[in-house]
Order: C-alpha cells, then sequence, then structure tokens
C-alpha cells in the first residue's frame, strides 16, 4: 500500500488586482485573496485518484494561510486521510527554500513512497518547491508529470514534451514528483460532503522548527509593469503606410 | 458480494424514493398516474434518457440505480412546464428533477462547465467567477450616487437586491441602469448591498447543490439582518423566488417584491413620464420564475401596456405555457453541455416564436434573457431585426 503525500501550498488569486507594499518589495498582503495553487490541486487529484486505484494512504500538507482549513475539508471530502497544516511565522510568506524545508522535515515521518506537488506556483520566486523538497530529502524528482502508475518500488510517469510527445520513464521509489495534471481534472465534492468533514475531521497542526531561508532569493524592488512607448500607430491612405512601413523596415535592416 | 451490489442498487431507488416526502407536497408522488404528459411538454424531454415520467416508473420498478451512470438528467432547465401540466400536481421540478441532479453531483457525475460555476460561487458568491469587491462596480457611471447600505448607515425603504449577472454582466448591467434611474426618478428611498451581496444560490439549488445554497443564502441572511429597510426589491426572478419561496425555510424572512410588481403599484406615477417615440409592436417573453414557479403574468403587461404606442402581440406558448430560455437550474452554466447533447438552444426556439409573432421587440423581466435571446437574433433567420430589451430599458427608453 503506497504512502503518499501531497505538498501543497495557498498562493494570490488573480482574481483581485494585486497591490504592492509600502516598502515596494512584495505584495501587499492585507489585500490578498489566496486560492490553492492550480497545479497543487492537479497533485492533490491524483494522489487520490491513486489511492482509489491501488489503494494507499493520502497525508496533504499545507503551510498555514487563510483559507488553508477549509482547502483542507475539501481534500479530505475528496479522500485524503490525513490533513496537517504547518504553523510558523508565516505572515509576511515565506520563500519556497524555507517551505520546503518545513515540508521535507513534516513529510519524513510518514516514511512516504511518492510525494506529489504542484509542478510550479504563481508565486515562486526562487523556484518551484519538488526539486527542493527532493534534494533535502535525498528522492529523486521528475517534473512536469501529467501520469503515475506504481508498479512495486518503482512508479511510471508520464511527461508532456513540447510537439504533443509523450515521454514514460521509470523512477525508483520513494521519489518528488512535480505535476504539471492529474489523470483526470480536481474533481467537485458537494458542499455539504464538505460541511460534514469539518465536523468529523481533524486537522492535525504541526508548528514548523525553524523557517530558513537560505539560499533564496531577496525581491529589492517589485512593482507594476510599467507601461513601454514603443509602439507607433502608422496612419495615412494604403499608400503612404505601405511606404512609411518599407521605410521602417528598411531603417530596421529587415530589408 | 453480488448481492450487496444488488441490495446497494435496490437500496438506491427506496433511498431515493423516501427523500421524496421530505418536498412540500412530495408524497403527491405516489399519484402518478404515468400519463407522460410530464415528459411530452418537457422542452428537452427527447433528448433525456431519464424524463420525469419514465424516473418514475424506473423507480417503481426499484431499478433508479441506472439513472447515476446516465447524464442526461443535466438538459433539466427546471423551467416547471412538467410540473405545471401534471394532472396531480406533483411538485416534479423541486422535487424529483432537483433530487435527482443532488444525486448525481454527490455522485461525482456532473459536467465540467456547471463545476466551475459552483465553484466561483462558492469562493467569490458569483458563479461568473469575478471579484466580489466588483460588485457594485457597474453603478460607476450613473450622474447620481447609488447607496451602498454599509457606507449609507441608515435605513432605506428598499433594499434592492441587484443579483450576479445584473451586478457583472455587461450586457446586462444596461437593465440594471436602467432600474437604478428609475428608482431615482420616481424618489424611491434606496439601497444595495454592494459587496456584502452574494449570489441568491436559487440555480445553484435547482442544479443540485443545496450545501452551497444553504451557506450563500446564509451569507446574505446576515447581510440582510445588518441592516434596515421595509421591503426587499430585485430585477432577478430567480432571486425573487429563492427570498420569496426558499429563504423563509432557513429562517431568513422578509417580504420581497419582484420590480415588476413593485412598478406597477406605482403606474400612475409612471405614466406621465412616458413619451410617445411612434408605434411598436412587442411581444412578451413570460420568464419561468416569475410565471409558472410564481404567477406573476399580469404585472409585466400591464408595465409595456402603459407605453405609448406599444401593441403586444402574444407568442404562440405565452404564460403558463411560456417556454425557457434555457437559463434555468443550471442552464446558464451548460450551454456547452447542451449543445453537445441536441445542437439545440432553447433560446432559439423562443426567438423564431418571436419572429412568428411580428413582433419588433422581444420584452423580457430576468436578467438571464437578454445574452441568451440577443445571441440567438443573430442565428435564428428572419430574427436579424428583433430587438432584445427588458421592460425597464423600454421604461426608461419611454421617458427619454
Ligand atoms: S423542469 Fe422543465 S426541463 Fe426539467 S424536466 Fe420539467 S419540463 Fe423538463
Ligand atoms: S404528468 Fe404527472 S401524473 Fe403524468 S406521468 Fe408525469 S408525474 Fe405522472
Amino acid at each position: 500500500m503506497a504512502k503518499i503525500v501531497a505538498i501543497v501550498k495557498m498562493v494570490p488569486d488573480l482574481v483581485e488586482e494585486l497591490e504592492i507594499n509600502e516598502a515596494g518589495t512584495g505584495l501587499d498582503r492585507d489585500w490578498l485573496r489566496l486560492i490553492i495553487n492550480e497545479f497543487d490541486n492537479h497533485a492533490i487529484e491524483q494522489a487520490i485518484l491513486l489511492k482509489e486505484r491501488d489503494a494507499g494512504e493520502v497525508t496533504v500538507i499545507a503551510p498555514d494561510a487563510e483559507g488553508v482549513e477549509d482547502m483542507l475539508f475539501t481534500t479530505a471530502a475528496k479522500g485524503a486521510d490525513r490533513m496537517i497544516k504547518l504553523a510558523g511565522d508565516l505572515e509576511e510568506g515565506a520563500n519556497n527554500h524555507a517551505l520546503a524545508r518545513a515540508f521535507a522535515e513534516a513529510a519524513k515521518p510518514y516514511q512516504p513512497d511518492l510525494i506529489l506537488t504542484g509542478v510550479q506556483a504563481n508565486d515562486d520566486l526562487d523556484g518551484p518547491v519538488g526539486p527542493l523538497v527532493a534534494e533535502y530529502l535525498g528522492m529523486p524528482y521528475v517534473g512536469y508529470i501529467s501520469g503515475v502508475t506504481i508498479e512495486g518500488n518503482k512508479a511510471i510517469v508520464r511527461k508532456e514534451y513540447p510537439g504533443g510527445l509523450i515521454g514514460e520513464m521509470e523512477v525508483t521509489l520513494p521519489a518528488v514528483l512535480g505535476i504539471q495534471a492529474g489523470e483526470e481534472p480536481p474533481r467537485y465534492v458537494a458542499i455539504s460532503k464538505v460541511r460534514q468533514m469539518m465536523k468529523t475531521a481533524e486537522i492535525d497542526e504541526q508548528e514548523i522548527s525553524e523557517l530558513n531561508p537560505n539560499g533564496g532569493v531577496i525581491a529589492k524592488r517589485m512593482y507594476l509593469p510599467e507601461a513601454a512607448k514603443r509602439a507607433e500607430m502608422i496612419e495615412g491612405d494604403e499608400e503612404e503606410i505601405a511606404a512609411k512601413l518599407v521605410a521602417i523596415f528598411k531603417k530596421a535592416g529587415a530589408l | 458480494m453480488a448481492d450487496t451490489v444488488t441490495e446497494a442498487k435496490a437500496g438506491f431507488t427506496t433511498k431515493f424514493y423516501n427523500s421524496l416526502f421530505e418536498v412540500a407536497e412530495g408524497e403527491k408522488i405516489k399519484t402518478c398516474l404515468q400519463c407522460a404528459d410530464c415528459s411530452g411538454v418537457c422542452p428537452f424531454g427527447y433528448l433525456m434518457d431519464f424524463p420525469p415520467g419514465r424516473m418514475i416508473a424506473w423507480m417503481r420498478a426499484g431499478i433508479l440505480d441506472k439513472m447515476l451512470d446516465t447524464d442526461s438528467v443535466w438538459m433539466c432547465v427546471s423551467c416547471y412546464a412538467c410540473t405545471e401540466v401534471c394532472p396531480k400536481n406533483i411538485p416534479l421540478t423541486p422535487g424529483l428533477m432537483t433530487r435527482a441532479k443532488e444525486e448525481l453531483l454527490l455522485a461525482g457525475n456532473i459536467p465540467t462547465e456547471l463545476q466551475s460555476a459552483l465553484e466561483f460561487s462558492q469562493r467569490y458568491g458569483n458563479p461568473l467567477g469575478e471579484s466580489p469587491r466588483k460588485r457594485a462596480d457597474w453603478t460607476a457611471d450613473l450622474d447620481f450616487e447609488v447607496p451602498i447600505m454599509r457606507k449609507a448607515k441608515r435605513p432605506v425603504d428598499v433594499l434592492w437586491f441587484v443579483g450576479d449577472y445584473a451586478s457583472y454582466h455587461p450586457r446586462v448591467q444596461k437593465t440594471t441602469k436602467a432600474f437604478a434611474k428609475l428608482l431615482h426618478k420616481l424618489g424611491i428611498d434606496f439601497g444595495i448591498l454592494g459587496p456584502e451581496e452574494n449570489s441568491d444560490g436559487d440555480s445553484q439549488r435547482l442544479a443540485g447543490e443545496r450545501g452551497l445554497f444553504e451557506m450563500l443564502a446564509e451569507k446574505n441572511g446576515k447581510a440582510f439582518s445588518q441592516y434596515e429597510f421595509k421591503e426587499i426589491i430585485t430585477t432577478d426572478p430567480h432571486a425573487y423566488n429563492a427570498i420569496k419561496n426558499e429563504y423563509p425555510q432557513l429562517g431568513i424572512e422578509y417580504p420581497v417584491r419582484h420590480y415588476t410588481e413593485f412598478l406597477t403599484e406605482r403606474i400612475e406615477e409612471i405614466k406621465p413620464l412616458l413619451k410617445d417615440n411612434g408605434k411598436k409592436k412587442v411581444t412578451y417573453h413570460d420568464p419561468c420564475y416569475l410565471g409558472r414557479a410564481n404567477n406573476i403574468y399580469d404585472a409585466p403587461r400591464t408595465l409595456l401596456e402603459a407605453i405609448p404606442g406599444v401593441e403586444i402581440v402574444e407568442m404562440s406558448h405565452t404564460k403558463s405555457t411560456s417556454l425557457c430560455c434555457g437559463g434555468g437550474g443550471g442552464g446558464m452554466w451548460l450551454d456547452g453541455f447542451q449543445w453537445e447533447k441536441g445542437e439545440v438552444r432553447l433560446s432559439d426556439w423562443r426567438v423564431k416564436e418571436a419572429v412568428t409573432s411580428g413582433a419588433e421587440i422581444l420584452a423580457v423581466a430576468c436578467p438571464y434573457e437578454p445574452p441568451r435571446f440577443e445571441d440567438s437574433t443573430k442565428t435564428v433567420p428572419g430574427a436579424e431585426k428583433i430587438i432584445v430589451n427588458d421592460i425597464l430599458e423600454l421604461l426608461i427608453g419611454a421617458m427619454e
């Protein structure tokens, strides 16, 4: 029976416009609405699918954030067996190096055969979480995965390449996989089931022993894209426009 | 093993059957005559594996679990046509069909399009996936202020429940602004909830997501309870239906009226403001949740008749036999699914009838309709010149 750990996080929801904090070094977190990282949601779906197919035990680990409990209860309603919330000084958000160390520490005691996580997230300033966790746990990592089959102590993983090519490879377990897409899209669970879980399921809260951001990047300045004045509207009738275009192409060395 | 599976399946039918008694007048299901009027009148009955009459037959045979492997119940647009014709007055739409969708949803048998609308409703309080903070943004370009309750901090006569499509859909916002102007012209003391308003949840309920409906209703109930007002008015028949018939069961009780009732009461004040802008043939589409579900047929026509130059012509399906626009019961979020099943759109059928009626204007009174019918006027032959207008737009048009 495979022991599967899904490591997931909440990220800024782009339905709201993002605001920069006063220091100009990051997002204004007071205004942020958070949502589960879409790729992580696929990782959860893949974990549940594996459990349903081959039997297994699914543990979901997520750092504390606004809305994280609702998200964890939803995964419980989907079929996750254990939900862990990592608590610590996360108010200003932690970089992925710090999170990956915390994830690795939290996942270790469960002796996972497979660790699944989203291949990327919209707030990955210092690289995705998956390879970092693999490094800290000394496990192999394969990213951009869109299908997983477990066979004994190996997993056959499918990875998409540009041009519609699909590669199949074998990886020895335990391993970390960066999920691009689950084999099925994330399922819907009725709110009544989620509410039921809120009454019966428990979230295990674990304190992060140390948030160590070493190795990450430091954002010196964060700002909204500044509109560049590079566009020039060419006016006139067809003849004039054509003549102007030819002149521009010549100047640019294209003719 | 085989026996337990059979038992579980038989168990499904029994459990499902018993659950129908929990709906008001649900026990009437026992009196079904198997006349099949319901399945015959259903606009999508010919595309359903289990139209209402057959569902009852299979239930009586104890083999309704087969329904869980099919998906055509999602064709049901909760239009109340079956309920209206049933000689035994069985509550087919709110009972049988809605319960069937609930079971499909619990079994995870749900079209992806619908799934995102439900997820958006849960997350943002509207099925369109728009920012809840922007719910009152439509008020920005009006030349008077629309009071938002939280900021106004005073009691009002009328709390206007704006609704989802009326708040966010660019086409429907025109109707919404027309109503705002009308309230302003009539000097009505009103306010809106703005970002505190959530989806009324009625279509989500009829699409099988009762838990989500309850969650949204509770949020609206909490917002209502914070302010003082005499009554709730809405332009959305779905919100009207929810607040009038469903919210009270959750302990959320407020007087509510649809705008057509509210304005009809003030018709003598409105008439002097209306100018004669020339003769127009107008046909009126009865929305399912104003008409069949709530028996409001006269008020909208009274408003139209008050406009000088308007001649009302009726379509072949009218009043209690009106045809659904296809948007109810989750239909707003299942256009692709419905098209794949039958390559038909109910709104096309309705617009064809409007063409036959000889009307120049197709008048409506529900926010689901202008975008649906306008799309159809672009594809139905002969419908190019038909103008789709909410009654509110016609009223404001006659004042300018
Ligand atoms: S409510 Fe309308 S769409 Fe649904 S089964 Fe009845 S007639 Fe058909
Ligand atoms: S119309 Fe009423 S009585 Fe006739 S089959 Fe349908 S449910 Fe039964």
